[in-house]
């Protein structure tokens, strides 16, 4: 890079990154430096002392099977709710692409849930499916399913998924749009001239030039289905029935938040700190990448 | 967008690709009806229930067609106040959501424009430091320092107050990243030109760098909105008082699967209420939007 041409000024800048610095230290830093002295600290019960345990409330929370269970809820959830929303939108995106009528309209219409927060999201599934008062519910019993998520886990965990895929086929659909779009036409139409019917150029030419489109998207679906999708499990399961639907985040408020124990909430936000770290270090990896493609 | 060219004006009208049929054309159609079907029926399904009576509610299936109670049920909803959170109106709810969304927005872009500024724009001992201190924060999301955050809110006096709600979440990497990418374009000769006619930093900053950032404000600014009005976990750990709830977190609490008395046409209009505000954004604001999100994630 050549040098810049800059302002000659002693203070201003330091006056101008202060507020953000001043926050940051304050809300980020602090916080996340209080969570990694705690996690290595144990309190007695009353909380008047404490002694320093190195990594003891490591080795109790991850050996604890309530965790471990929370570590497999997180895991089924996430991948399923990728999947979801990645298919349906991926699926949807190469339809608009092949549309030129009303393209702009199926675009408009198909945005609407990224407005939407997903604990709402969460909350107006549980209207259409609740036991009771849920029209869809109420069509489900009537097919024979013996249909109640307040009781059963898997089906529980099948309308978070539910509602999280929801709210995040909008964004997945914008990107595969965005994506489809910088395929040259002319590939794809030499195929068809050498004869490949549509589901083989769909393979053998769309899907493969996708796959930066479609490695970004999975990691960021990952992050949205470890953290923002909060919201969903807070208000539409509260981790349960049992345990069935408690996710690592889900998990880290009820024990630090609701059961307090400090020690071990702590230890998790560690944890959930590195899971964080690894995520952002791929996707930036990533997006060097995809410079290559264009 | 990738549309034939070269062809009589009657555009809009499906034309066929090489290797395109007709039926394939119908196909795709039907599947994006359906798809759009899927992605607005829990919208238009809350939007019917807002309309009808809480026995017809109450009674499945729900009638496909909006009842008659739509004006009925929003004004008890927007000025009669909600029993199940004390008695608070949602024309409340929606000022604090109103307030919150705009604060977080409107913040976000101030401070890290300034911060960007100062990076791209000065040389200063500890640059780096500083631009590495805020990129960092990308990896420290709310969710990983929950209770930490919550003792230095309290230790603050935050709880239950608009700055609780609204400063904490305006630091922001990626709004920062943003506008620093977009000032690296700018060329240097702009600014050489800008210092040779006298302009000191801040007449630079107003006349040049600002209106020239009006179109990467306004697409962060969408996205920035949508995320502020959306916001569950933070308002849930710093509000108690059912008067500084936003109306995703006062939504929660009035709903109850365990006892009756939920009141769903109520329920059902706030709902509708917490989201037609950013839908409505998103759409007029289309434009903007894409273009926004795109950016924030490169």
């Amino acid at each position: 890079m050549s040098p810049r041409v800059v302002f000659p000024n002693k203070i201003l800048p330091y006056l101008l990154v202060a507020p953000q610095l001043a926050i940051t230290l304050v809300f980020f830093y602090w916080p996340a430096s209080q969570a990694l002295r705690q996690s290595m600290l144990r309190e007695d019960p009353f909380g008047l002392s404490s002694k320093f345990v190195w990594f003891d409330n490591f080795k109790k929370v991850l050996s604890d099977p309530n965790y471990l269970n929370s570590i497999q809820v997180t895991a089924i959830f996430s991948i399923s709710v990728a999947a979801v929303a990645m298919g349906t939108a991926l699926l949807l995106a190469v339809m608009a692409e092949k549309v030129v009528r009303s393209r702009g309209l199926y675009r408009t219409l198909m945005i609407w849930p990224y407005a939407v927060a997903p604990a709402i999201a969460g909350m107006l599934w549980l209207f259409l499916f609740n036991p009771s008062i849920g029209s869809l519910a109420y069509g489900l019993r009537w097919l024979g399913i013996n249909w109640d998520p307040l009781l059963d886990g898997s089906q529980a965990m099948a309308l978070v998924v539910a509602a999280a895929s929801w709210k995040q086929i909008s964004y997945n659909f914008l990107f595969f749009v965005a994506g489809l779009q910088a395929i040259p036409k002319t590939l794809i139409e030499a195929a068809a001239i050498d004869g490949a019917k549509p589901f083989k150029r769909f393979w053998t030419i769309v899907f493969p030039l996708l796959a930066p489109t479609t490695f970004f998207l999975l990691v960021v679906n990952t992050v949205y289905a470890f953290f923002d999708t909060f919201g969903i499990i807070h208000a539409v399961t509260g981790g349960g029935p049992g345990k069935a639907t408690e996710t690592l985040v889900y998990k880290v408020y009820n024990d630090g938040f609701v059961n307090l124990i400090l020690g071990d909430s702590a230890a998790q936000s560690v944890i959930l700190m590195i899971i964080v770290i690894a995520l952002t270090a791929i996707q930036f990896r990533y997006v060097e990448k995809k410079v290559h493609y264009g | 967008m990738a549309e034939p060219k070269a062809l009589p004006p009657a555009s809009g009208h499906d034309k066929l690709m090489i290797g395109q049929s007709k039926a394939g054309i119908y196909m795709a159609h039907a599947i994006l009806i359906l798809g759009i079907l899927i992605v607005a029926f829990p919208i238009y399904y809350t939007f019917v229930a807002s309309t009808h009576s809480l026995q017809t509610i109450l009674r499945p299936p729900l009638p496909l067609l909006p009842g008659d109670r739509f004006l009925e049920n929003y004004s008890e909803a927007l000025f009669g106040g909600v029993g199940r959170i004390g008695g608070v109106s949602v024309a409340t709810l929606l000022i604090n959501t109103t307030i919150v969304a705009f604060g977080i927005a409107i913040g976000k872009i101030i401070i890290s424009i300034l911060s960007a500024y100062a990076i791209v724009f000065f040389r200063f001992p500890g640059r780096m430091f500083f631009f590495w201190l805020i990129f960092i924060t990308l990896m420290l999301p709310v969710e990983v320092r929950i209770l930490p955050t919550y003792k230095v809110m309290v230790d603050l006096g935050l709880i239950d107050t608009y700055t609780g709600l609204i400063v904490p979440l305006i630091a922001s990497a990626t709004a920062t990243l943003l506008f620093r990418q977009f000032f690296l374009t700018i060329p240097g000769e702009l600014v050489e030109a800008a210092r040779v006619d006298g302009a000191g930093p801040w007449r630079f900053f107003w006349d040049i760098l600002l209106p020239l950032s009006r179109t990467n404000i306004a697409a962060l600014f969408v996205i920035l909105f949508i995320y502020g009005w959306t916001q569950y976990l933070w308002p849930l750990l710093v509000t108690n008082r059912n008067d500084m709830n936003t109306i995703v977190i006062a939504l929660r609490k009035m709903i109850s699967f365990a006892d009756a008395d939920t009141e769903w046409h109520l329920v059902m209009v706030t709902s509708m209420l917490a989201i037609v505000p950013p839908i409505l954004v998103v759409v007029l604001m289309q434009r903007w939007f894409v273009r926004g999100l795109v950016d924030t994630e490169k």
